[in-house]
């Protein structure tokens, strides 16, 4: 029998992937890094790669600039947009699973919405407050959201579509009120907010690097074990609890799992549309339906996308940089268009 | 029963009441609350004053606020209301879409980036410009959005239209966002508009887009039997010989007409195109040679009365009318998708 799928079996975990995941996730990684590296060395003062490398190894290239150049300016830039990227990656894999939708992802669907509003609070109302406030607040909004549009969208069980338009309708009223900040916020606080609902990782620093990393850490393999479930889920919800899922529990679950994720990346880089719409889908087509392998390839196709989303963003209008945000919409957009054009013909 | 319910190709919802009356009685409505809107404010103005400031002006600062202020801003608010809920009402009729709404859709949000651009381009502009500009970036939307809701599975269905909303004025608000961080001037002149306000609106600025939306409400209005048709679905309207193109065409107009010239006087202010046809439809069911009418008016009624809200409750500060709209749209927004649309 020809193999086309890898099955590890523990007493724990079962994992059933497709054949063509390993190695596509060892290209994956390769490109993430060969962009990363890319990343690391554009800008006002270029770096050749071979130094880049050298520099992050600590091995000495001779000249102190690097060292300073990269391990404090760039590389946690180029470190958080990894990151938040992958946790983009993942929350848009598990939204678009759990709402059938193949067109979800957590900015149209308003828990980036929700994230927006209670950080532009923050930077308006309480210019004062501590940075690591922000953050907090950001996914406190993303939490608040999601459990509103969550309960909203209950009826006799939750309903995929309605989980839509209930994020599409609540998102509109949180735009309103973020409006209301920017209208009467300072100036100059308000032009702060603005660059970070932009979508930015201008200016981060280790800081935001390890404060971002458990949420990738807890949260991440822990997508990757509801994977199975969200297989099931996508058979659609008879079918799921034929096969014994309890339905409710485990897309709640996992509801959590997206929101923790995409609010934590909202918090830390701000509105970064889109890479939850994209990344799921060139997965797909690389590696099939199959979320087990899915959900990993997706995570580092979505590092991908924001490095080098970030990477566009630095380089086409230099000395003018773009927030990585605007790139990912500009990109994502026309890709939208495509994916609804494509899923008409299935 | 009275001769237009007998014209309409639908007779067998009969309203209760004759629908003539109850138009007559909702303008007797709407224009209380016009006199409310001029008299309340900073200063609370008498009736009589407002009523002498028409007969007898004589200049002085409570006659001169009347005139110049109050009253302009009563004025648009009415219009806008109107322009918005007949702009949603056309939607909704000629796409079966119980969701449809200039806002929802992001033919507002089209409008709004349009207006900020030029903003942007070339700095302040004159009233014309602007309202041409919208109408533009409205025209432009409404296509993009209904190309692409039709694309998907399916149809232009409630569903996709609405993902299609969301997708544009996901990416129009990134790149409005990049204009208004890259330059701080065009933030500054921009921002009170953007929220959807009435605010220090004056008279030019209602006389610009007067012309539009007269002719975009008498289209309207005109088109109220073939919508009466259309909302039967596409297939019927065209066995009953309907040219279903001319009639989408015209439509289209209509709607970009109105929701072009309400973004320019007040910004893009939600939720009042999705709500008002809805109640409308509580009274009367299926005709809109009738739906069209009462929407223009009760859209004036509950923008005036949002705006009189978002000037008195937190006085003297005031809140943009555009979120008072959303805090009374959401919740029936909420509803209306977990009622009206089939999953």
């Amino acid at each position: 029998m020809k193999l086309d799928w890898l099955v590890f079996r523990s007493e724990t975990i079962s994992l059933r992937i497709d054949r063509r995941v390993p190695p596509m996730l060892l290209c994956l990684a390769v490109a993430v890094v060969v962009a990363m590296v890319m990343n690391l060395g554009q800008g006002e003062y270029p770096i050749s790669p071979l130094d880049i490398v050298k520099t992050v190894l600590g091995i000495d290239t001779g000249n102190p600039d690097h060292a300073f150049v990269i391990d404090n300016l760039r590389l946690p830039r180029t470190l958080v947009a990894v990151m938040v990227g992958m946790a983009l990656g993942v929350a848009g894999t598990i939204f678009q699973g759990i709402t059938r939708n193949p067109l979800a992802d957590p900015s149209i669907i308003g828990i980036n919405a929700g994230a927006g509003l209670a950080a532009v609070a923050i930077i308006v109302l309480l210019p004062t407050a501590p940075i690591y406030a922000l953050p907090l607040s950001a996914f406190g909004g993303a939490l608040l959201m999601a459990g509103l549009i969550y309960s909203l969208a209950w009826n006799n069980g939750s309903s995929p579509v309605l989980f839509i338009l209930m994020g599409v309708g609540l998102s509109a009223i949180a735009s309103a009120f973020t409006s209301l900040m920017i209208t009467f916020g300072n100036i100059y606080s308000v032009s702060d907010a603005l660059v970070w609902l932009a979508g930015s990782v201008y200016g981060r620093t280790w800081e935001q690097v390890f404060s971002f990393l458990p949420w990738l850490i807890v949260f991440v393999p822990m997508a990757l074990i509801l994977a199975r479930h969200l297989n099931a889920l996508n058979l659609g919800d008879d079918v799921a609890k034929g096969l014994g899922t309890r339905v409710e529990w485990q897309r709640g679950l996992l509801v959590l799992v997206g929101v923790a994720l995409a609010g934590a990346a909202v918090a830390t880089a701000g509105m970064i549309g889109f890479v939850g719409l994209i990344a799921p889908h060139i997965g797909r087509q690389l590696v099939g339906t199959n979320h087990q392998g899915l959900i990993p390839i997706s995570t580092l196709l979505g590092g991908m996308l924001v490095v080098i989303a970030d990477f566009l963003g630095r380089t086409m209008f230099a000395p003018i940089e773009i927030p990585c945000g605007i790139v990912t919409a500009a990109v994502g957009a026309p890709y939208f268009l495509y994916l609804l054009i494509r899923n008409r013909k299935k | 029963m009275t001769k237009a319910t007998t014209a309409s190709p639908i007779n067998w919802h009969k309203p209760k009441i004759s629908p003539f009356l109850g138009l007559i009685l909702g303008i007797l409505i709407l224009l209380v609350c016009l006199v409310f809107s001029v008299t309340l404010g900073a200063a609370e103005i008498p009736i009589n004053k407002i009523l002498a400031s028409f007969i007898i002006f004589d200049g002085s600062y409570e006659h001169l606020v009347i005139q110049t202020v109050r009253l302009p801003r009563s004025l648009i608010a009415l219009l806008v209301g109107s322009a918005l809920a007949v702009a949603g009402a056309l939607m909704q009729g000629l796409t079966r879409n119980p969701l449809a709404d200039p806002g929802i859709l992001g033919i507002e949000s089209g409008a709004a980036l349009a207006v900020v651009a030029t903003t942007f381009v070339f700095g302040s502009s004159s009233l014309n410009v602007l309202t041409l500009v919208a109408f533009l970036g409205a025209g432009v939307t409404a296509m993009l959005v209904y190309l692409i809701g039709s694309l998907g599975k399916g149809g232009a269905t409630p569903l996709n239209l609405t993902i299609a909303g969301a997708a544009i004025t996901a990416l129009i608000s990134s790149v409005m966002t990049a204009m208004l961080i890259v330059s701080q001037r065009t933030l500054e002149e921009i921002r009170f508009w953007l929220a959807g306000s009435l605010a220090g609106r004056d008279i030019n600025i209602l006389l610009s887009a007067l012309p539009f939306v007269v002719i975009g409400l008498v289209v309207a209005f005109a088109l109220g039997r073939q919508i009466t048709t259309m909302s039967l679905g596409e297939d019927v309207a065209k066995g009953l010989g309907q040219q279903t193109g001319w009639v989408k065409i015209t439509t289209a107009i209509s709607v970009v007409l109105l929701a072009g010239s309400s973004v320019s006087l007040a910004g893009p202010v939600g939720f009042i195109g999705l709500i008002v046809p809805h109640i409308v439809r509580f009274f009367i069911k299926a005709d809109y040679c009738w739906i069209l009418p009462y929407s223009a008016v009760l859209g004036a009624t509950l923008l005036l009365i949002a705006d009189i809200a978002a000037r008195v409750l937190l006085k003297p500060q005031e809140i943009p009318v555009g979120v008072m709209t959303a805090l009374v749209g959401a919740p029936f927004f909420v509803y209306l998708a977990k009622s009206k649309v089939r999953k």
